[in-house]
């Protein structure tokens, strides 16, 4: 790519050429690690689960625990049945987690390994608990792993006893522990009892404490997952991470779903309080409002910076989904809009708020970082936004870029720090804002260098 | 301390761990594959393919399989490159459910095809990930196909990552390389006439450090003809059976090669290793000696005598600032894991606990010679026994790789990656100057004061 693409467009059939997604198993580990005291066990070859755990370690900088079959030949050949057995005992003896979260990886998926009737056979010590979703590599994507992890929680765990809780169920889709903190915050702001699942602050941003915890303190409580089946409702923030989950409670349970956009930007914050406010009965609070209010001033006080920029989004359907509704009500125009995974809702979903704000834009599901790199080489854009692969198309065509999603491997701190609720849509418009102006900076000439932009 | 000491370990795991004493013992157990269970740090035979053939720059490497294994090692190796970055772009068949059920192949002709007709590339590497022999896909005869119809060669690597450990998959990276190598035979000299130059085997070219040796090479009158794999090209691989010496350096990734090359070609080898000073004044005295040119022993003495004494004073200071302080290490190789034994000795300090992932026994009887008492070794090791260990002989670093940085963090010790993300090049004398250097910067950081509980 740097600069290996071409302008003129061609069809490609059979070559993924800079992929905008990956593997399922990795979206299940992320979703697992939100239980508290649970351990992700990838059964496949040894070397998936070392990538996964990798691949996360470099985007959150914290430490991912998780166990593998190790398949061998003989398990290709015969069934992965003994390895996940001799798993589960070791798994429980050594490491003694609360719940193991097995998910599948291509291999054990194409040799058919029956997972349910492993767990059932294996020893499982008293008081402990096995789960298992089925993450083939070769559907979806990771937010679909994430999805179908989320979805097994509910399915093995979650428990309508007729004891109304009264409690909001959340699922916060496949975001940063920055965000589900964010989430949490604004849950509490708003006076609801809620259950969010699953949760990974605490977990993957950790504090520092000179300890190494196997189990860091964060993580929904199992007890807390199962309960969700007594709630007043779940509310599924981004439909590709969260809806299944959501579906399969009321399923289930019968607790009723709504699912909404990923709370990002101000009319997706918006719709999420406002839901809360309708489920729980309570008003939006003061503070609330004073934050609204911050984040319509901050608006106003710089839109000249980005009224009608074009703008290229790539990355999870959820985030692309949330930040191009966020990008037109800022007056943007998002000419481009990509994900890796697959879904014609996507492409459906992006192309109604094209017309709805009359863009004549581009979208594409199942698309790979070379496409978008052709889109920007026929008809460049101002502003680039997306997961860190997307540094070589910035440098290449010279154009400012946010790093925002998932993965962000070269930069820190990002998992810490929301973009969603109205303090992350600040966050938002404040690094869209800061590398416009810096480029103009960059760009200018020194007599027309501004003191007071 | 005898082995039954080390408690809080899974039983199965306590032949792979060892506590240096005088009383001797049994050897290590070594290169079997992870107990299942563990939460093992070890990777795959793709990763060990991939991480040695990625570094050929103007190659094109389909990864072909479902996307995870691509989109794990796009541009991950931090090999750098003084051309082509056509290795830097990821290149995959994404395998769907539709190519599962029916068979990837001609998804996996098409990509070739696309590749082809567009960039009318010399050559390309094929891997084969998990799920390509259970669905029957016959990858080589997809290969030889392609190299019939376009003219140009396509190399299968095999590299099912069930099949073995990353050592099994260094070995499928070395037979694509001899496939490769075989490109000209019918023409080449064969053993009568070599070229008077060297390969350079097992440097993948992290941070620049090949530009290092080669510079070094050039200074003492040597050629180098191949470099495998780092900054190549696919030419000089092809021109590689022609060199009248191998000289490798990761010894891990790379014996097979020589081994098969010296067989094969005739081309004998000798080991080296530029981690530390005292390991590049030995590494190139040999080189030199090996070729059997006098004018190179002597500009090699030259070099490593001025060499020395640019680094040296500088060493000092940062020696005495690490003096006594101890280190963990946990690496890939057995070779790179004794290299670091003696460059923590060099800036006098101990190396308390020692693990590598993939190390092979006869490393491990050096290792346990060259160890202090009480340290202890240990193969394919995970994290709690990492932690254990660490706090347990109150090591100050730890040295590794990626999933090693945060628990070393976690613990609040200093850590240095001497694997793809290291950001120095820490081979030859500046690269022993760059090592003590991060290893300052790590160790003596104010950030470790500010680890406390309470305020
Ligand atoms: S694509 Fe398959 S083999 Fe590759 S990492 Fe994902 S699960 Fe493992």
């Amino acid at each position: 790519m740097l600069d290996y693409t071409p302008k003129e467009y061609i069809q490609r059939s059979a070559l993924t050429i800079n992929p905008a997604k990956t593997c399922q198993p990795v979206g299940a580990m992320y979703a697992a690690l939100g239980i508290h005291k649970c351990l992700p066990h990838s059964h496949g070859s040894q070397g998936c689960c070392a990538y996964h755990r990798k691949f996360l370690t470099r985007n959150f900088r914290d430490p991912v625990m998780a166990s593998t079959s190790s398949f061998t030949e003989g398990a290709a050949v015969f069934g992965g049945g003994s390895n996940l057995k001799t798993a589960i005992k070791n798994v429980f003896s050594i490491y003694n987690p609360d719940i193991i979260a097995i998910h599948t990886t291509c291999l054990s998926e194409t040799i058919g390994d029956d997972i349910p009737t492993y767990i059932m056979s294996s020893q499982i010590p008293e008081g402990k608990l096995v789960i298992h979703a089925n993450t083939p590599s070769y559907q979806g994507s990771h937010v679909t792993g994430f999805s179908n992890m989320v979805r097994s929680m509910v399915k093995y765990l979650s428990v309508n006893s007729k004891t109304p809780n009264g409690k909001v169920n959340v699922i916060p889709g496949f975001v940063n522990p920055g965000d589900m903190r964010e989430i949490k915050r604004l849950m509490k702001a708003m006076g609801a009892a809620f259950t969010m699942f699953p949760d990974t602050s605490n977990v993957l941003d950790a504090p520092m404490t000179g300890k190494f915890d196997m189990y860091p303190k964060g993580g929904t409580k199992v007890q807390d997952i199962i309960d969700a089946g007594n709630s007043l409702a779940t509310l599924a923030l981004g439909s590709f991470a969260s809806s299944d989950g959501a579906f399969e409670l009321d399923k289930k349970c019968k607790v009723p779903a709504r699912v909404l956009k990923t709370p990002i930007g101000i009319n997706a914050t918006d719709e999420f309080l406002m839901a809360v406010s309708k489920l729980t009965g309570m008003a939006v609070p003061e503070d609330l409002e004073e934050e609204r209010g911050q984040l319509v001033d901050i608006m106003v006080d710089c839109h000249y910076h980005y009224h009608g920029k074009k703008v290229a989004i790539f990355g999870d359907p959820d985030l692309c989904i949330a930040l191009t509704d966020f990008a037109i009500s800022l007056g943007m125009t998002p000419k481009y809009v990509l994900t890796g995974t697959p879904g014609e809702s996507f492409e459906n979903e992006i192309r109604d708020m094209f017309n709805a704000a009359g863009i004549d834009g581009k979208v594409k599901a199942l698309g790979d970082l070379f496409t978008l790199h052709q889109w920007m080489k026929e008809e460049p854009v101002d502003l680039l936004m997306g997961g860190t692969h997307g540094k070589y198309i910035a440098r290449a065509e010279d154009v400012p870029f946010v790093r925002i999603g998932f993965p962000i491997l070269d930069r820190s701190v990002h998992s810490y720090l929301p973009i969603v609720g109205y303090k992350g849509a600040m966050r938002i418009i404040e690094m869209m804002s800061n590398a416009l102006l810096d480029r103009q900076d960059r760009d200018a000439a020194d007599e027309d260098l501004e003191l007071i932009m | 301390m005898a082995k039954g000491q080390v408690t809080d370990i899974l039983e199965e795991r306590k032949e792979f761990i060892q506590c240096k004493s005088n009383a001797g013992g049994l050897g290590l157990k070594c290169e079997k594959d992870s107990v299942a269970g563990s939460v093992s740090q070890r990777a795959c035979v793709y990763c060990g393919a991939r991480v040695v053939l990625n570094p050929i720059t103007d190659a094109y490497h389909i990864v072909h399989g479902p996307i995870g294994c691509a989109s794990y090692t796009w541009d991950i190796r931090g090999s750098l490159t003084s051309g082509p970055e056509v290795y830097r772009n990821s290149f995959s068949t994404d395998l769907r459910e539709q190519d599962v059920i029916f068979g990837g192949e001609k998804k996996l002709a098409g990509a070739i095809g696309e590749i082809a007709e567009r960039y009318s590339p010399k050559v390309i590497f094929v891997y084969s990930t998990c799920i390509v022999g259970v669905i029957g896909d016959d990858v080589e005869a997809v290969c030889k196909e392609a190299e019939r119809k376009y003219g140009m060669r396509v190399i299968p690597v095999k590299s099912s990552g069930f099949a073995g450990n990353k050592s099994m998959g260094y070995k499928a990276a070395c037979r694509a390389l001899l496939n490769l190598m075989e490109t000209n035979s019918t023409t080449w000299p064969r053993q009568s006439e070599k070229l008077t130059g060297v390969n350079f085997l097992g440097d993948f070219n992290l941070a620049g450090e090949i530009w290092i040796i080669s510079n070094y090479l050039k200074r003492i009158g040597i050629d180098i003809v191949a470099k495998i794999t780092g900054d190549s090209r696919c030419e000089e691989i092809m021109k590689a059976p022609e060199a009248s010496l191998n000289i490798v350096q990761c010894a891990g990734s790379m014996t097979y090669l020589a081994k098969e090359m010296e067989d094969i070609y005739k081309i004998p080898y000798i080991k080296v290793s530029f981690f530390g000073i005292e390991d590049t004044r030995l590494s190139l005295m040999n080189i030199a000696h090996a070729t059997g040119n006098k004018d190179a022993v002597e500009k090699a003495k030259e070099l490593v005598f001025v060499e020395e004494l640019k680094v040296k004073a500088k060493l000092e200071h940062y020696r005495k600032r690490l003096e006594g302080k101890r280190a963990a290490i946990y690496v890939g190789g057995g070779f790179k894991a004794i290299s670091l034994i003696k460059q923590f000795a060099e800036l006098g300090m101990t190396t308390v606990m020692v693990g590598t992932q993939t190390g092979r026994p006869e490393e491990y009887e050096v290792i346990r010679g060259m160890a202090v008492d009480g340290t202890v070794i240990l193969d394919d090791s995970n994290p709690a026994e990492l932690e254990k260990f660490i706090r347990e002989k109150g090591a100050d670093i730890l040295v590794g790789g990626v999933k090693e940085r945060p628990l070393a963090y976690k613990l609040g010790i200093a850590f240095c990656d001497h694997n793809h993300e290291r950001k120095h090049p820490l081979c030859g004398f500046e690269g022993a100057l760059n090592f003590a250097k991060e290893v300052d910067l790590t160790i003596n950081s104010p950030v470790w004061k500010l680890r406390r509980h309470h305020l």
